[in-house]
């Protein structure tokens, strides 16, 4: 069997599937942020198949943006939940509301 | 030297980063010194004096030192005398927004060339003229900082800020276009907050902070609408380059510049405290005493004086904005002035009198004489800035006592003090031969000569009003001074055994600063033959416009002395009444006075209301903080219809009684209740909780791909 572009978007689209329901139920704030890596790799996976389909590199160079951009999300993303525990003493997204964003 | 014009700015620049890097260290090391020795709640006050208080005199006054001397080096390497005659030097540091070419064919003839904004310097006469008092006072008043903050635990925060605060607005005096002022302009903003909300773990001066920034928005925004319609108009932001394209075509442009001097001015406006945005500046006295000199009376305030006497070009094309910046400057100067008489805090009475006074220059400005405007700017800076530091002197010498009916007889206790704020207080109130008489008249003047075309009677009635303002203006500034000063001591005992003059660093830029005050004026002499040197100097930035002629009527002698008798038999009054009543009379005829006035007493007293009604109709109405209005936005438009109409309702019924209040509080509030039940349910939407948010917008995404597929 080869494995055509389609089987590339299945793994993809579930990927993304999991990180989504991973940001929308979880409750963890670590969790939260794993899901969002996945979410995105989900996107890269997606990015590279079509580059590679079409023959375009266009997608590699920016699945490379998404991957740097990820990473500067994780450190901001960690830096934040240091210091949402060390203010509230907890890892819980439900208690951090007060500003009602 | 005029090369090295590039250093002005950057000398305090360099000395916020040392002192606010080494403040940090030093307060990171004590915190954490202070966590080793088990105290976990020590939140960087430590009670120990300021650290490396050596380093921060030393950097954040020599900063200033230095790029004052620059800034006058580079003045006299042009020269004094080619400046006047219109030589000018720009200085391109680098190119900032390389736009492209300019393919747009506008309606009105700009120069269709190459978008850019640089980072440019500018150094012409009037830029000199800002720079020369702005490096010299603020040096001045670094110096006197060094006495005044001694004390303070935040000693290298203080400098640190200070420092921006200078970098800022030498970037605004320099700048060589719009955008380049405009980041300068945003600067000092911040810095004024910053430094307002010095003590920030005071309340009222965190508000006072908040208060003043969010003010200032209001005005920046339209200064940058203003900054939009120019590039719009012109294509570029240069200043040379649009002034002469302005200057030399007027009749092409002069009908946009209406609505872009009016948002311009809407900038000046908050900048600078007019009405009816001057609010915060009274407020903006809670930071400490040396910042309300430097940053809110002698250089930022008189930021908007500047930008509408650069743009001066702009406006005379359009009488209409003239007029408008005429007649919100007398008003904002009257306005104030009465305020003033009646306010019992030594810096709120200043603080008025600041506001009052940029009203005078806004005055001078709107009838066309902006070289009256910018002499007023200067002189007011000198005396200004020494009532201010006076204040701060007899401040520090009663322990923090602000109150004017807790001082009093203050005269033997710290000559230097009071001699020189006497002074300074005789050149405000515009005594003849000092700095503020020359720099009024010339004002009063130009208001009684100036004509509106759409509104013949105004002129006169602005110089009656200015007039009144000067006789205001030397009432309440002798009220201030027979209070503090005259009489019997009416602190506490243990107030008075600790007075004691200030020491020698503060007390030297006073004696400066009201020698400054004496001879300030001489730049602009009117009558003699010559004596005008500053009308001279500042000549070449007021070009005469392409088509029109320039009219040179020399106003009669005659004319110009009754002028001057005019004001000065006012002052005069008014210095003598303050005398009367308060130094001889010990405050008893204004006693009387409030008591057979008391509606007008308790108008003036709570300064006409306004700030309640802001409060009513904004900060009640549109939530108490951004945070709030995001997520009650429904509930808050409901309560602004009650709160502003309850406000306005009871300002006006409690000074005349013409409104009913409780028919119509009783009116609103059932329409609140009716209309609150109603919103009460859409705020449930807002949970502040982000999946929440996430999924509903997971779920809109995949109903509208849904429609898209099934319908498409």
């Amino acid at each position: 069997m080869t494995i055509t572009i389609n089987h590339y978007l299945v793994v993809s689209f579930l990927l993304f599937s999991i990180g989504l329901l991973g940001v929308l139920v979880r409750r963890n704030i670590l969790t939260v942020l794993m899901s969002v890596e996945l979410m995105l790799n989900a996107v890269n996976l997606n990015l590279i198949a079509f580059s590679r389909r079409l023959s375009d590199l266009t997608g590699q160079v920016f699945s490379i943006f998404v991957i740097t951009i990820a990473a500067g999300e994780a450190a901001v993303g960690l830096a934040l939940t240091i210091s949402l525990f060390r203010q509230r003493r907890t890892l819980n997204v439900e208690e951090a509301s007060s500003m009602r964003g | 030297m005029k090369d090295l014009l590039w250093l002005v700015p950057l000398f305090p620049l360099a000395g916020f980063l040392v002192n606010g890097l080494v403040y940090l260290f030093s307060r990171r090391t004590a915190a954490e010194s202070s966590l080793a020795a088990g105290h976990p709640q020590a939140h960087g006050h430590t009670e120990t004096g300021p650290k490396w208080k050596t380093l921060h005199t030393v950097v954040g006054t020599g900063s200033v030192a230095l790029s004052c001397l620059v800034a006058f080096g580079a003045i006299f390497d042009i020269g004094v005398r080619s400046l006047s005659e219109g030589a000018h030097h720009v200085l391109t540091l680098w190119r900032w927004i390389p736009l492209g070419l300019n393919q747009s064919t506008g309606q009105v003839p700009g120069p269709l060339a190459e978008w850019v904004v640089d980072v440019a310097l500018r150094l012409d006469s009037l830029s000199a003229l800002m720079l020369a008092f702005v490096t010299f006072v603020g040096f001045l008043i670094h110096v006197y900082s060094v006495g005044y903050m001694g004390h303070d635990s935040g000693y290298g925060r203080y400098f640190a800020y200070l420092n921006l605060f200078m970098f800022s607005m030498l970037t605004l005096v320099l700048a060589a276009n719009f955008l380049l002022m405009f980041v300068g302009w945003e600067g000092v903003g911040l810095c004024s907050y910053l430094l307002i909300g010095y003590d920030y773990h005071k309340k009222f001066a965190a508000d006072a902070g908040k208060k003043a920034f969010v003010v200032n928005r209001i005005g920046d925004f339209g200064f940058i609408l203003g900054i939009f319609g120019v590039f719009a108009l012109f294509g570029t932001l240069d200043f040379g380059k649009v002034f002469a394209v302005a200057a030399s075509n007027p009749a092409a442009y002069a009908p946009y510049m209406t609505l872009v001097c009016l948002c311009l001015f809407l900038g000046a406006v908050g900048k600078s405290a007019q009405f009816p945005l001057y609010v915060w500046l009274p407020d903006a006295m809670a930071g400490p005493t040396p910042v309300s000199a430097l940053i809110h009376a002698a250089t930022m305030v008189t930021a908007g004086v500047y930008m509408v006497a650069r743009c001066n070009v702009l406006f005379r094309l359009s009488p209409d904005a003239l007029l408008v910046v005429a007649v919100v400057g007398g008003f904002t100067a009257l306005f104030a002035a009465t305020i003033g008489l009646v306010q019992n805090d030594i810096k709120k009475v200043l603080a008025y009198s600041t506001v009052s006074q940029l009203g005078y220059m806004f005055l001078a400005c709107g009838v066309g004489a902006f070289v009256a405007g910018m002499f007023h700017v200067v002189t007011h800076a000198f005396f200004k800035a020494c009532l201010f530091l006076g204040s701060g002197s007899v401040i520090h010498a009663l322990g923090g006592e602000q109150d004017l009916r807790r001082m009093g007889g203050l005269s033997r206790k710290i000559p230097i003090t009071y001699v020189t704020f006497l002074v300074a207080t005789f050149a405000i109130a515009g005594v003849p031969l000092l700095a503020g008489f020359f720099s009024k008249d010339a004002i009063l003047a130009a208001v009684f000569e100036s004509h509106f075309p759409r509104a013949p009677w105004l002129p006169k009635l602005l110089w009656t009003a200015a007039l009144f303002t000067a006789g205001l203006t030397a009432f309440y500034m002798f009220r201030l001074v027979s209070l503090a000063f005259y009489g019997k001591f009416r602190g506490t005992p243990e107030q008075e055994a600790h007075i004691q003059e200030s020491p020698r660093s503060m007390t030297l830029p006073l004696v400066v600063l009201a020698l400054l005050s004496v001879v300030g004026g001489w730049i602009g002499i009117p009558i003699l033959r010559g004596g005008d040197r500053i009308g001279e100097f500042l000549a070449p930035v007021i070009p005469a416009l392409a088509g029109a002629h320039p009219t040179e009527h020399a106003a009669p002698v005659t004319l110009e002395l009754a002028l001057m008798a005019a004001s000065v038999a006012f002052a005069t009054i008014g210095l003598l009444l303050a005398y009367l009543w308060y130094a001889k009379g010990e405050g008893r005829v204004p006693a009387r006075l409030a008591e057979r006035f008391p509606g007008l007493y308790r108008a003036l007293a709570n300064k006409y209301f306004v700030d309640e009604a802001y409060d009513a109709v904004l900060v009640e109405g549109l939530g108490k903080g951004g945070g709030r209005f995001l997520w009650e936005v429904d509930a808050t438009v409901v309560d602004l219809i009650p709160n502003g109409a309850a406000a306005a309702t009871r300002g006006a019924s409690s000074l005349s009684h013409l409104f009913d209040k409780y028919v119509v509080d009783g009116a609103v509030n059932g329409v609140a209740s009716s209309l609150q039940g109603g919103f009460r349910l859409l705020r449930r939407a807002q949970t502040g909780q982000v999946q929440n948010y996430a999924l509903v917008m997971g779920g809109g995404l995949f109903c509208i791909v849904a429609v898209y597929l099934i319908f498409r």
